[in-house]
């Protein structure tokens, strides 16, 4: 670092020590915000009706956690499976076959066109339309025939709904992050001899990634709470183990309280796990030196690292 | 008398409706060195892209080490190339990109061993030994751990560089391997061009860098508007050119 000789030479100034500009109003801001939410807070704790010990009593009750567990489940699979068929549908989309993409394009407008809720139904009353299914050859003899209604159960079609539903969102997340990786990128990878499929596994998608993980966590945010819908076909998830007990009780704001207070304790979670996600897929794309491993601590004594 | 490296006929390539390449005839032998020059917009770059076949040839002929670029003559119909035969052509043939275009997602050495071990199937191991060597003969023994984030443009470049050599190709192509470096770190990239060049390396390179065409270059291809004004030893091209197209470029960049 030649520059810092240069000004030692000359006798390094003394730092600035100057009076601050007085800012009176981010006093008051700052006051007002404060009296709100302590009264929002004093309210809430001194108001009897909230009947805060009920909802301690059912806040670790067995059928909730159980519900818990449920949720936690349905968010896992449907993800999963909306992940999956996301990157599926993303490179179809991106493929040169005309039928291909147009197929991954009908998907993507049909299902995003439709309610996830009204998908729930459909998916909830599919033995309707096809009471048996057949497992074979297209327009052949087909070997397995299992019974759908048996084979659909509430959580199965929960699973299908929301998992086909997230495909579709995720389509357009995978597709946005593979076209901002530049061109370039595939010129290098194909002039070395590599195939289509591994530049798209080796180059195109681990950097597509930095820009997939941030509306990823946002997606599966949201389906965490979007589970709630599949107690309309009587998934036992988070909401309807409470529905079912204050459907008994009565207490029906406490028990949303409970199921609120582990909705956000799930999200909460989910907020950690983004963040160490993002930092794994975001090295090589800071100039600090130890982006991979460690926290970025040092960053704030020296912005560029150790160059 | 050997068979040239690389040899193009009347070499057409048309982008929608413009014609960027208009007929472009030359030969390079093996452990040769050509430099192709010429105004931006001259069909350098595409002609390049042609050789590993990032871009497709209209019409002529065009062949690399006595085999067609993307298809097979069986008598006198010319078949496509399969994808997978297309890339292992490509593997024979390093190039280098003006943006260097590393993989920012892994270090130095990684972009070296990526593709000996998943084109090649080499073992880890051994791809890194020979990486670390490679990486060492352009000079960055000690950034094999190093980000391309964290590299200078000049460094970046000599990382590609050993990223194709990588691969043990037997021609180099590189498109204004320093036209996007500062003016302080161009050396560094050229004398390791230089040394690939005294290696025997058959190497294209397309370049504004008179200088290095003139001390290493076997041959100096001036190109304009699609085609091949004139070519020739650097002692004749950039000395005494013949086309006073060649003269008015020479004079805007000397």
């Amino acid at each position: 670092m030649p520059s810092t000789e240069v000004t030692e030479e000359g006798g390094r100034p003394d730092d600035i020590v100057a009076v601050p500009v007085r800012r009176p109003g981010r006093w008051i801001a700052a006051a007002i915000v404060v009296v709100i939410a302590a009264s929002l807070i004093r309210s809430v704790l001194t108001n009897p009706r909230f009947e805060w010990s009920v909802v301690g009593d059912y806040l670790f009750d067995h059928r909730i956690l159980e519900g818990l567990v449920v949720t936690i489940e349905l968010t896992v699979i449907a993800m999963a499976i909306g992940i999956v068929l996301g990157v599926v549908l993303a490179v179809m989309r991106l493929s040169a076959n005309p039928l291909v993409a147009g197929a991954s394009w009908l998907y993507i407008w049909f299902f995003r066109g439709t309610p996830v809720l009204v998908q729930l139904f459909f998916w909830y009353y599919i033995a309707a339309l096809y009471p048996k299914l057949g497992l074979g050859i297209p327009f052949g003899p087909a070997f397995i025939h299992p019974n759908v209604n048996t084979l659909i159960t509430a959580f199965r079609a929960a699973v299908l709904g929301l998992g086909l539903n997230e495909g579709a969102y995720m389509a357009e997340i995978v597709r946005a992050g593979m076209i901002s990786v530049d061109e370039g990128q595939t010129d290098a990878a194909q002039s070395l001899g590599m195939s289509r499929l591994q530049t798209l596994r080796r180059i195109v998608l681990p950097q597509a990634m930095r820009v997939i993980i941030p509306p990823t966590g946002n997606e599966t945010i949201s389906m965490l709470k979007t589970t709630s819908l599949a107690s309309v076909i009587a998934v036992t998830e988070l909401l309807y183990s409470s529905e079912q007990i204050f459907a008994v009780n009565y207490k029906t704001i406490q028990l949303l309280i409970v199921a609120s207070i582990w909705y956000i304790v799930c999200t909460s979670v989910l907020y950690v796990g983004q963040h160490y996600l993002e930092r794994y897929y975001g090295r090589g794309a800071s100039r600090e030196v130890n982006a991979r491993r460690g926290l970025r601590l040092g960053a704030l004594a020296s912005p560029r690292g150790g160059r | 008398m050997s068979a040239p490296m690389v040899s193009a006929e009347g070499v057409h390539k048309r982008f929608g409706r413009q014609e960027v390449l208009k007929g472009i005839t030359l030969e390079i032998m093996p452990g040769e060195v050509m430099c192709l020059l010429g105004p931006s917009g001259s069909g350098k770059s595409t002609f390049l892209r042609c050789i590993n076949h990032l871009e497709k040839i209209n019409a002529g002929r065009l062949s690399v080490d006595g085999e067609l670029v993307g298809y097979r003559q069986v008598g006198d119909k010319l078949h496509e190339l399969r994808e997978s035969e297309v890339a292992r052509k490509r593997a024979e043939i390093g190039m280098v990109f003006q943006h260097f275009n590393l993989f920012p997602h892994m270090t130095a050495l990684e972009n070296v061993t990526c593709a000996p071990i998943h084109v090649r199937g080499l073992a880890r191991e051994h791809a890194r030994e020979r990486a670390r060597e490679l990486l060492g003969r352009v000079g960055l023994a000690d950034k094999l751990d190093s980000y391309p984030a964290q590299l200078s443009g000049g460094q970046q470049q000599r990382v590609a560089i050993a990223r194709s050599l990588a691969m043990e190709p037997k021609l180099m192509l590189f498109d204004e391997p320093t036209s996007a470096l500062d003016p302080e770190l161009v050396g560094e990239v050229l004398a390791a061009m230089q040394q690939l060049a005294r290696d025997g390396m058959t190497m294209i390179v397309v370049t504004h860098e008179i200088g290095f065409a003139r001390e290493v270059a076997d041959t100096v291809v001036f190109m304009d508007g699609g085609v091949v004004v004139e070519s020739g030893p650097p002692s004749e091209v950039l000395v005494n050119p013949r086309h006073e197209r060649t003269r008015t470029f020479l004079s805007k960049v000397l």
